[in-house]
């Protein structure tokens, strides 16, 4: 595999991660996670209807785990203890699957993270054995204190969830990648392809979203533009861009031998 | 007649019964579901091992779209 995106010791050829919520139906959201190439795919984990439709297809099945890798999240948790009975859930629902994705918010308007809980949360799931892909703010003291407390990659937001806003400080998220040795991805607020290009560009090791493929207007065609995206921004970045300049006095084609010379000579 | 609280909702039962069997009464037998009961993960494989009583809280879960 090239270019691998490694997460607790395992490779994944695709760095997009995309989420599964907010499709029309269970055969658009397969066709979206296929068209945008992505390896993992988050799920929520909720009560089930009892006493109704016993026999409604069920996620599983429309995305098969022995295909996709299962990222359950603690979305709608808003204390570390909701979240941490959440994931115990999702483990013995998945199998022992310990692969997951804390996310602790702090209130239902906009979705931002609660940090100090989402560090309990952290920490107790470590314990527990949960490898954790957590949720952040994109303060880099915070996100060095996640990766201290043994979460395998941290996911900043880049702007509120499900905004589309896109990335609005890119300046913290380099400082977070800077700082941090494990994998750090954008997860929240990317809202088309560019964002997402960007975000590979800044260094980001990949990029997690949901609204911006599921909310498109052809969001099968916008899953691949995403996988183009990433893909793209990812070259870019390893390719190593140049040096932004106000201007240049250095053109691209060459200074000799344009004809204005010999004109100017006949005349 | 005990009652229990599953989801949040309350549900009378003749007598307690073990998970395996409330959950062939809610007709959720073979469908992948997590179960926790009273805040402890009942691990499938004790299922039919572990009894629900009356006053007990439980909680069935699967997993569906989300980001």
């Amino acid at each position: 595999m090239k270019d691998p995106l490694v997460i607790a010791g395992k490779s994944y050829g695709s760095r997009l991660l995309v989420g599964t919520g907010k499709y029309r139906d269970f055969a658009e959201t397969r066709a979206a996670v296929e068209a945008s190439g992505a390896q993992i795919v988050t799920v929520a984990i909720r009560r089930t209807n009892i006493g109704q439709n016993a026999n409604e297809p069920s996620l599983l099945e429309a995305l098969p785990p022995s295909k996709f890798t299962y990222l359950p999240n603690t979305a709608g948790c808003y204390s570390a203890d909701d979240a941490v009975r959440t994931l115990r859930l999702a483990r013995e629902l998945l199998d022992g699957h310990d692969l997951v994705k804390l996310e602790v918010l702090g209130d239902p308007h906009t979705l931002y993270p609660n940090m100090p809980e989402t560090l309990k949360a952290a920490e107790q799931l470590v314990k527990e054995g949960f490898k954790v892909m957590v949720y952040c703010s994109d303060d880099p003291i915070q996100a060095q204190m996640l990766e201290a407390l043994g979460c395998v990659a941290v996911m900043p937001l880049a702007s509120l969830i499900g905004s589309g806003m896109g990335i609005l400080n890119p300046w913290n998220l380099q400082l977070v990648i800077d700082r941090l040795k494990i994998p750090v991805l954008v997860d929240a607020g990317v809202g088309t392809a560019s964002d997402a290009a960007v975000a590979m560009e800044l260094g980001c090791d990949g990029v997690l979203m949901n609204t911006a493929i599921a909310s498109a207007r052809d969001p099968v065609r916008m899953a691949h533009a995403m996988k183009l995206a990433v893909e793209a921004g990812r070259e870019a970045f390893l390719a190593g861009r140049m040096p932004k300049k106000l201007y240049s006095a250095a053109p691209s084609s060459p200074t000799q031998g344009t004809i204005t010379s010999s004109r100017s000579k006949a005349a | 007649m005990i009652q229990v609280i599953v989801n949040g909702s309350a549900h009378r039962l003749e007598a307690p019964v073990n998970v395996r069997a409330l959950l062939e009464k809610l007709e959720m037998a073979g469908k992948k579901v997590a179960v926790e009961r009273n805040g402890e993960i009942v691990p499938k494989s004790l299922h039919p091992d572990i009894l629900v009583e009356d006053g007990d809280c439980l909680e069935i879960v699967v997993a569906v779209g989300g980001g």
